[in-house]
């Protein structure tokens, strides 16, 4: 094994810039290590071998060329599939974009390629990044690094467990209601969901346009602050884009410095449901943070348990109008069109009936139903309205407190299969990550240890007003710091060797 | 195309009789900005199928749309010209259907939130006991975007049914359109479909004054559908509608909204029930038949476009739009028409051959009122008939009018000759000045070639000299007419016979 693998993205950087490794020789540690392990983790749905070395010999040449490099240039990276990149395949994880390949690169894609950065390839996730443990991929699903029989999470499981594997040292993934913040939690590696706006939606296909958000995975929290001043920012093209300022945010995780901060911890994310190991590492992490003379006090959010019923309104009503246009006509899968004399209608439900899974279907078909002449007052209406009692909560907290804190799920790693037949089981692993969708707020998940009765990672999410993502990373620095002198070495070599 | 089925038809004075007719008129209009809606693509039209796409208006999976903002304005300058409220914050919202020629199989759109609305528009209607204004109420004014074009391929008809396969153009797909709902039309009477004409003709006056579309029915970026329903009178609730869609000219807008009104009354007499539904009108047969049902149990989910963030126009904005709105067309007529001192009946002249703006034009680039309708109504509207145009799509524009008028003042060119510098510039060979100077046309002033040519036809004629000299001057204009056709038109007639009588020593 390489020990170049073993690098973070930082140090990957400094190494190309100062010629102590090639971009080429890190891009090719990373394709033998995908060699090596991914037919066991099946993080990835594709590989772009040649991109990917011509991507690091250009990084290469501009050095030779004395050109200043950018602060990722020749790290690698893998691509949740549900971002567009120009030529290459892109499949959101479902039969019915099987052997779509966009004619452009969306915006996170294009800023990733211009700072340098080295896409491996494409990620395996939920169809269409509905779910918690990318079991829904169409492909098959994606398998812990900490236990292969165990689920990665979702619906980015195959960015956490990429970057979780050594496969890469930095991921992208998309965070609708937790997507990137759980598979980081079960992974045992950092997971950020921007500020709502803060990272350009253009070429991300959409679930649900209001709530979604692509952001950094990585292994470490200065790493992840790197990813994201990287592919943060105003984009004209999309309309929902925050137009000002990107905050400090490598400044931040510079800084490390919690003293005098007020933390909150929300009340109502914990308690039931919540895994005794779970509780256990976290308070642990409340207890780390007063030793470093922040003040943490209890925070009632109290609308935060109508978040997961108002969320499973809001979404299945946008992706319902969104995978709309998934109907065999201009891309993708067509079935049936030679079965009989069919008519155009039955060309496009034959192609969705074969192209989409059982967990799109079932949320196509819910919101449908919410956004019927007659239901969307009583469904869509009212889910709105809980998520304005949500933002006040938030709202009324951050008040009192500079962020807030939470486990980022319930519990550790679920076995595969655990949860397949049980949606609402599967749903509630989103409970304590939704209301930051819901919101805009941003939120991070970073290891807090291993939960003593299973030794599988638990997440601490941190979350923080709306465009102050910067605090996410100087609490979270700070933490790790803690943490890590507690542990002695970072928590990913106490994982299982693949 | 044939259509199979007549529908039994009740005479037009029996409908009147027996019946209140109640409109409701849909106005599509294409904007003429020069990119899409909600992407950059441009928009101009006839261009090669599918080129002028991207992924956003070809609906590819991540595209996202951006607001165009010459759209925002222009919506709200149609609805200040209509007398409507503008909303101080709208959003656009999803309409969910699927078509192939939709690419998201939704559409952007405006729901219960339009951008203007509660307006008006007055029209005058020819009655029996003269001009009389009618007020057509004005429901909203919204933004959306258009679908791609799907024409059917193979099979006799053209039509879906029967098809071999089809093809999809995208290049319409986002393109801006505003649409104008008016609120049931009442009141009309037998002028019904005089009232719809009316409206469509003085909307499409107001929209090209605005300068926000080219207004053309027969290129679709005017398109108007035509609600109709009957009552047994005024009192009575509203009868069930049908909607004709179709109606591609000012004409058809009239005779589609008569004949349903007469099939519906057939249907009623008979003791029938109007299906509510889809009509399609027929501009050969003059009919309208089935189009598709439709109920107001259709269900589009309308829901608030997540991709977009709401539109808050300033007062501020709002108000300077309003102070820079061109004078509404019967305004203008008005004042025009006082200012010319011309009679009702010219004003109807230049009215109809809608060469009002273009004869102001005209006059405002230097050209006498009169100079100036005579060539428009006169020369101008004859050719615009010929090719079956519209006036103001002729490629002539009042400044070349105003020029041609000039030289003719000037004695530069005579009626014949400024008839052939019209025809020519719309022909295309340049502009007034161009024209003149290289088909050398100009009136020939210089007393010696025309001296020549006199003697010259004297010469060819000196039967007919002997007769002038005999005092039979009519016989005069035999050499005239002679000396026109040496010069090519390019004499001065009064002058050839002038200087003939000279030669000849004659007195007139």
């Amino acid at each position: 094994m390489s020990d170049l693998i073993r690098l973070t993205a930082a140090e990957t950087a400094a190494a190309v810039a100062s010629g102590a490794a090639s971009a080429v020789e890190v891009a090719q540690a990373h394709l033998d290590r995908i060699s090596e392990v991914d037919e066991r983790v099946h993080a990835f749905l594709h590989v772009d071998t040649d991109g990917a070395l011509a991507a690091a010999a250009a990084v290469d040449s501009a050095r030779a060329a004395g050109a200043t490099l950018s602060p990722l240039a020749g790290v690698p990276l893998a691509l949740k599939d549900v971002m567009t990149q120009k030529g290459i395949p892109t499949t959101c994880g479902s039969r019915i974009l099987e052997g779509w390949r966009p004619p452009y690169d969306s915006t996170v894609t294009a800023r990733l390629k211009a700072a340098g950065v080295v896409i491996l390839g494409k990620t395996n996730m939920d169809e269409f990044a509905m779910g918690s443990s990318t079991e829904h991929s169409a492909y098959g699903p994606t398998h812990n690094p900490w236990d292969l029989d165990r689920i990665p999470g979702g619906s980015g499981g195959g960015s956490a467990a990429a970057v979780a594997a050594f496969e890469a040292p930095l991921a992208i993934g998309t965070d609708t209601g937790g997507s990137i913040r759980q598979p980081a939690a079960v992974t045992g590696t950092v997971g950020v969901k921007p500020t709502y706006g803060a990272v350009s939606r253009y070429g991300l296909v959409a679930l649900a346009s209001s709530l979604d958000q692509a952001g950094p995975c990585a292994r470490t929290v200065l790493d992840a602050a790197l990813l994201h001043a990287t592919i943060a920012g105003h984009d004209p093209l999309d309309s929902t884009s925050f137009d000002g300022p990107v905050p400090d945010v490598v400044g931040a995780a510079l800084r490390a410095d919690v003293q005098g901060m007020r933390i909150g911890v929300v009340k109502e994310l914990s308690g039931e449901g919540y895994q005794a190991g779970v509780q256990q590492r976290f308070d642990e992490a409340v207890a780390l943070l007063t030793g470093m003379g922040a003040e943490v006090v209890e925070v009632s959010c109290p609308n935060f348990p109508y978040a997961l019923a108002a969320y499973y309104l809001i979404l299945p009503s946008e992706c319902s109008s969104n995978l709309a246009k998934f109907d065999g006509m201009r891309f993708g899968l067509r079935v049936g069109e030679d079965d009989g004399d069919p008519s155009v209608e039955q060309v496009m439900g034959r192609t969705r009936a074969a192209g989409f899974g059982a967990e799109a279907i079932r949320r196509i078909m819910l919101g449908t139903y919410a956004l019927s002449a007659g239901y969307y007052d009583a469904y869509y209406g009212q889910a709105q309205k809980v998520r304005t009692l949500i933002a006040r909560d938030f709202a009324a907290a951050f008040e009192q407190v500079d962020v807030l804190i939470s486990p980022t799920a319930p519990t550790t790693a679920f076995k595969l299969g655990e949860k397949l037949d049980d949606p609402l089981a599967m749903y509630l692993n989103d409970v304590a990550t939704i209301p930051a969708n819901l919101a805009g707020i941003p939120g991070m998940s970073l290891p807090a240890g291993l939960a003593p009765e299973d030794c599988l990672p638990v997440g601490l999410q941190i979350m923080a007003p709306a465009m102050a993502d910067d605090r996410l990373y100087n609490v979270g620095a700070a933490l790790e710091a803690a943490l890590l002198s507690n542990w002695g070495r970072p928590i990913l070599q106490e994982a299982p060797s693949l | 195309m044939s259509t199979a089925i007549t529908e039994p038809v009740v005479p037009y004075d029996e409908v009147i009789a027996e019946f209140d007719p109640v409109l409701g008129l849909e106005v599509h209009v294409e904007l003429g900005t020069a990119t899409k809606m909600f992407c950059g693509c441009p928009t101009e039209f006839g261009a090669e199928p599918n080129t002028q796409t991207c992924p956003t208006c070809l609906g590819l999976p991540g595209s996202l749309p951006v607001v165009n903002a010459i759209g925002v304005e222009s919506a709200i300058r149609i609805g200040l010209a209509l007398n409507c409220s503008i909303a101080e914050w709208c959003r656009f919202a999803r309409k969910n259907y699927f078509y192939p020629d939709m690419p998201k199989n939704f559409q952007t759109s405006q729901y219960d939130e339009p951008i203007c609305f509660n307006g008006y528009l007055d029209v005058e209607v020819e009655t029996d006991d003269g001009m009389r204004t009618f007020r057509v109420e004005i429901e909203r004014a919204h933004m959306e975007e258009d679908t791609g074009k799907t024409s059917h391929q193979g099979g006799a008809t053209g039509r879906i049914h029967g098809a071999d396969y089809s093809l999809v153009d995208y290049n319409r797909a986002g393109i801006p359109l505003i649409e104008i709902v008016t609120k049931p039309i009442t009141g009309t009477g037998k002028y019904a479909p005089e009232v719809a004409k009316a409206y469509v003709t003085a909307l499409r006056e107001i929209l090209r004054g605005l300068g926000v579309s080219d207004v053309k029915m027969e290129q679709g970026s005017l398109r108007c559908d035509a609600n109709v329903s009957l009552r047994p009178s005024p009192e009575s609730p509203l009868g069930t509608r049908t909607e004709t869609k179709n109606v591609n000219s000012l004409r058809s807008v009239e005779r589609s909204v008569r004949y349903e009104m007469t099939r519906q009354a057939a249907i009623l007499r008979a003791g029938n029930k109007v299906m509510q539904e889809t009509r399609h009108w027929h501009e050969d047969t003059g009919v309208t038949t089935s189009g598709r049902p439709k109920s107001d149990a259709d269900d589009y989910r309308y829901f608030p476009e997540p991709d977009l963030v709401p539109i808050a126009p300033s007062r501020e904005w709002v108000e300077q739009l309003r102070a820079a709105l061109p004078e509404n067309p019967s305004v203008l007529r008005a004042r025009v028409q006082t200012a010319w001192g011309i009679s009702d009946f010219e004003m109807m002249a230049v009215v109809k051959a809608g060469a009002l703006e273009l004869v102001a034009a005209t006059v405002a680039a230097g050209a006498d009122q009169a100079a100036a309708r005579k060539w428009w109504v006169g020369e101008v509207t004859r050719i615009a008939n010929e090719r079956g145009v519209e006036l103001v799509d002729l490629p002539i524009t009042p400044v070349d009018i105003a020029r041609v008028e000039a030289m003719v003042g000037a004695g530069a060119l005579n009626d014949k000759l400024a008839r052939q510098v019209i025809e020519a510039v719309l022909a295309g060979e340049g502009s007034p000045d161009d024209v003149v100077a290289t088909r050398g046309l100009a009136v020939v002033s210089d007393d010696g070639p025309l001296l020549e040519a006199i003697d010259a036809a004297l010469a060819e004629a000196p039967d007919v000299a002997e007769k002038i000299l005999s005092g039979k001057l009519a016989a005069a204009g035999a050499i005239v007419g002679a000396v026109m056709k040496a010069t090519r038109g390019q004499a001065d007639a009064a002058r050839v016979r002038e200087l003939l009588l000279e030669r000849l020593g004659v007195a007139e």
